[in-house]
C-alpha cells in the first residue's frame, strides 16, 4: 500500500510507448503514446473492429506488440524476463469479456484460486475472503454455484470478484457493460468507482457505452479505425465538448457534430 | 413493391449517342430467380468511352437485394472506370440501402488475398508452416518437460483435487469399455490359434500365444488406442473450449502456468492410470482366451490358466506395463498439445479433438515399433 502511494504521486501506472499492433501483416494500430495516470479510471474506447480489446491484451501481456513498448510504472513490461513479468502480472486482475471463470470450479473456488496460490492465508481464511468479495458482487450465497448454473450478468460479476481476489494496484476490464440490464450496468459503474476510491486501484476499462464512458471516465484514448491510430487522448467530457476531430466528437455525441 | 401480378424481371443496357449508358430494370426481379446480368453492362462499357451511366426503373416491380446486388457491383464497376453514375432514375428505398452499402469503405487491407498460388509455392508455404507447427510442438514439450521438473520438486502449481479427479476419469471410469475390448481382443487372438494348432493337436498352446501376445505387447498396445480415443479427445476439447472461453487467458494473466496447472495433472495422471488399465486388459484377454479355451477347445480352466503362467515371464509383464505408462504420457501430451494450439471457435474445438485422437494413435504406432525393435535387439 505505502508503495502504490509512492508510485502515485510520481510516475504514471502504465506507459504505452510508440505501440504498434498487428496481426501478421495486417497492422490494426501504430504509434500509440499515452499514460494511464495512477487512480484514473481510463476508458479506451473507438469505434467497433478499431482494436480496443486487441489494445487491453496487449496492455495484460496476451499480445506481443509488433513494435514499441509498454511500462508499469518505470519498469518495463514488454521487456521483463517471464519470472519477474508474472511478478508483475499479480499486481493486476482482469474481468474479461465473458467473464471467463473456470467452469470445472464453483464460484468460490474460482476466487480462492488466486488466493491459495499467492498468499498465506489457510484454508478457512480462503474461504472467509473468497465469500467476502463474492458479498461485494452482490453474490453472497453463491460460492458452491458452477459458472454454468448462473446468468451472464452473475458471472460478470463473479469474474469481478475474482479480478479483485487479490486487491490489484490495477484493474482491467473488457466490455464490463455488456449484456446488462441498465440498472445492473449502473450499478457496475457505482461499484467500479467504489473499487478505485476504496482501494486505490487504477482502471482501465474497454467500453462503448456513452453513459458509462461519460459517469466514470476520468481521462480516456479515443482510437480511430481508418487513421489506424490514437486520434484524441483527454477527459471524455472535454473530448466530447472540445475535441477539434469531427470523428472523436460524432462518437462522443451519437452521430451529431 | 407492390405489384399483384408480376411479370419476370428485365434487363436491357443501351448507349446513347452522347456517350451515356442507360440501365432499364422492369418486371420482378426477386433473388430466387437470379441476380440481373452485370455481364451486360459490362459488355456495353467496354464497347466504347462512356460519360454516365443512368437508370430507368419505371416499369420495375417487386425488387430485393437481388437488384441491390447488382446495382452495388454496377456502381463499383463504373467507379473503376471513373463513370459517372445518376441515381436519380432509381427508387427512393434503393437508393438508401446503396448509399448504406457504401457508407464504410472497405479497408484496403482487410480482405485476405485468395490468391491461386502456384504448386511450388503453395509446397514451399505448406513447408514453412509445418516445421513452424513443428517447432511449436517441440517448444511445447520443452515446456511441459520443465513444468514436470517443477512438479517433481514439488513446486508446480496444480490442484490435488484435479488430480484426484482426472485419476478417476481416465482411470476407473475407463474400466467397462477396456474390459469389453480387451475380453474380445483375447478371444479373437485364441479363435485365430486355435484354428493354426489344431491340425498339429496342440490346442493346449493357444494359452501361451494368447498370453504372451497380450502381455508382451497387444494388452498395452489396445489399452493405449482406447484412451486416445477417450483421453486424448477429452483432453483436447476441454483445454480448447477453456481457449474460447478465455479461461485459459484468465490463468496467464493470473501468472497461474496453463502448463502446470492443466498439462501437468494429465500427464501425470494417464501416466499413473495407463499401467493399471494395462494390467487389467492383461488379465482380461488372458480370461478371453480362456473362454475359447474352455468352451470351445474342451481344455480345463486350471489347465489353461497355469499353462498362461508358466508362458508369462515376469519381464513380459514389467515390459508391456512400461509400453502401457509410455502411451500414456503420448496420449497425454498429443490430447494437452491440440487443445492448446486449438483455435478460438468451436469448430477448432472439433478439429482439435480430433487431430489429438489422429497425433496420439499415431505416436503409440510408430513407439510400439520402436519397442517391438529395442525389445529384440535386447533379446526379451
Ligand atoms: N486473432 C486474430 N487474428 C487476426 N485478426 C484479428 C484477431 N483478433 C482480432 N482481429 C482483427 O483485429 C481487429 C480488431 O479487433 P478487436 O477485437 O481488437 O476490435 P475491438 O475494437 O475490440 O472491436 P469491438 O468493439 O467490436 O469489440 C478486427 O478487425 C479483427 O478482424
Ligand atoms: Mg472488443
Amino acid at each position: 500500500m505505502e508503495a502504490r502511494a509512492v508510485v502515485a504521486e510520481s510516475t504514471p501506472a502504465i506507459t504505452v510507448r510508440n505501440l504498434t499492433m498487428a496481426y501478421g501483416d495486417f497492422t490494426l494500430q501504430r504509434d500509440l503514446d499515452f499514460t494511464i495516470e495512477a487512480g484514473d479510471i481510463f476508458v479506451i474506447m473507438g469505434g467497433s473492429g478499431c482494436g480496443k480489446s486487441t489494445l487491453l491484451r496487449h496492455l495484460i501481456g496476451l499480445n506481443e506488440p509488433a513494435r514499441g513498448e509498454i511500462l508499469y510504472g518505470t519498469e518495463s513490461f514488454t521487456k521483463a524476463a517471464p519470472e519477474r513479468r508474472s511478478e508483475m502480472l499479480r499486481r493486476i486482475g482482469v474481468l474479461y469479456q465473458s467473464g471467463a471463470l473456470w467452469s470445472s470450479m464453483t464460484l468460490a473456488e474460482n476466487v480462492a484460486l488466486p488466493l491459495g496460490e499467492f498468499t498465506e492465508l489457510d484454508q478457512s481464511e480462503i474461504a472467509e475472503v473468497a465469500a467476502l468479495k463474492l458479498a461485494l458482487v452482490g453474490l453472497a450465497g453463491f460460492e458452491d454455484y458452477y459458472p454454468a448454473d448462473i446468468s451472464g450478468g452473475m458471472q460478470k460479476r463473479a469474474g469481478l470478484a475474482r479480478a479483485m481476489a487479490l486487491d490489484p494496484d490495477i484493474l482491467f476490464f473488457d466490455e464490463p457493460g455488456a449484456g446488462l440490464d441498465p440498472i445492473s450496468a449502473r450499478l457496475l459503474d457505482d461499484l467500479i468507482i467504489e473499487l478505485r476510491d476504496s482501494l486505490g486501484a487504477t482502471i482501465v476499462i474497454v467500453t462503448h457505452e456513452l453513459a458509462s464512458i461519460f459517469a466514470i471516465g476520468t481521462n480516456s484514448v479515443f482510437l480511430d479505425a481508418e487513421s489506424r491510430t490514437m486520434i484524441a487522448h483527454g477527459p471524455p467530457v472535454e473530448l466530447r465538448d472540445q475535441s477539434q476531430n469531427e470523428r472523436v466528437r460524432r462518437f462522443l455525441r451519437r452521430g451529431e457534430s | 413493391m407492390s405489384m399483384a401480378v408480376s411479370s419476370p424481371g428485365e434487363l436491357t443496357v443501351t448507349r446513347g449517342v452522347d456517350g451515356t449508358v442507360v440501365v432499364r430494370l422492369a418486371g420482378s426481379w426477386r433473388i430466387e430467380s437470379g441476380l440481373p446480368s452485370v455481364a451486360a453492362l459490362e459488355g456495353v462499357l467496354a464497347d466504347g468511352p462512356t460519360s454516365a451511366i443512368s437508370f430507368d426503373s419505371r416499369e420495375l416491380g417487386d425488387w430485393d437485394s437481388a437488384v441491390l446486388a447488382f446495382l452495388a457491383s454496377a456502381c463499383r464497376l463504373a467507379r473503376e472506370r471513373d463513370i459517372d453514375v445518376d441515381r436519380s432514375g432509381l427508387p427512393e428505398g434503393l437508393r438508401r440501402l446503396l448509399e448504406l452499402a457504401e457508407a464504410v469503405p472497405e479497408k484496403d487491407d482487410a480482405r485476405t488475398s485468395v490468391i491461386d498460388d502456384a504448386f511450388v509455392q503453395r509446397l514451399g508455404g505448406k513447408a514453412i508452416d509445418t516445421h513452424r507447427l513443428f517447432r511449436s510442438d517441440l517448444d511445447f514439450v520443452g515446456r511441459l518437460v520443465l513444468a514436470m521438473s517443477r512438479a517433481a520438486r514439488g513446486k508446480a502449481r496444480f490442484r490435488w483435487s484435479d488430480l484426484a479427479l482426472l485419476v478417476q476419469q481416465n482411470g476407473f471410469e475407463a474400466l467397462p469399455i477396456v474390459t469389453l475390448v480387451t475380453f474380445l481382443l483375447g478371444l479373437i487372438l485364441a479363435f485365430v490359434g486355435a484354428i493354426q494348432l489344431q491340425t498339429f493337436g496342440a490346442t493346449i498352446y493357444v494359452a501361451d500365444l494368447v498370453g504372451v501376445a497380450m502381455v508382451r505387447d497387444m494388452g498395452a498396445l489396445i489399452t493405449g488406442i482406447i484412451m486416445a480415443g477417450r483421453s486424448g479427445a477429452a483432453f483436447a476439447a476441454q483445454l480448447g473450449s477453456m481457449k474460447v472461453t478465455q479461461e485459459i487467458d484468465a490463468l496467464e494473466t493470473m501468472a497461474i502456468s496453463a502448463m502446470e496447472f492443466l498439462v501437468v495433472p494429465r500427464v501425470v495422471a494417464l501416466c499413473l492410470m495407463m499401467p493399471l488399465l494395462t494390467l487389467y486388459g492383461d488379465a482380461m484377454g488372458i480370461l478371453g482366451g480362456a473362454f475359447v479355451g474352455v468352451t470351445m477347445l474342451g481344455l480345463s480352466p486350471v489347465e489353461y490358466l497355469l499353462q498362461s503362467a508358466d508362458a508369462v515371464s515376469l519381464s513380459h509383464v514389467v515390459g508391456g506395463v512400461f509400453k502401457g505408462s509410455v502411451y500414456g504420457v503420448l496420449i497425454a501430451i498429443s490430447g494437452c498439445l491440440r487443445g492448446v494450439q486449438s483455435g478460438r471457435s468451436s469448430s477448432a474445438v472439433g478439429d482439435a479433438a480430433t487431430s489429438a485422437v489422429v497425433t496420439s494413435i499415431v505416436a503409440i504406432i510408430v513407439a510400439c515399433g520402436v519397442f517391438a525393435f529395442v525389445f529384440y535387439m535386447l533379446g526379451l
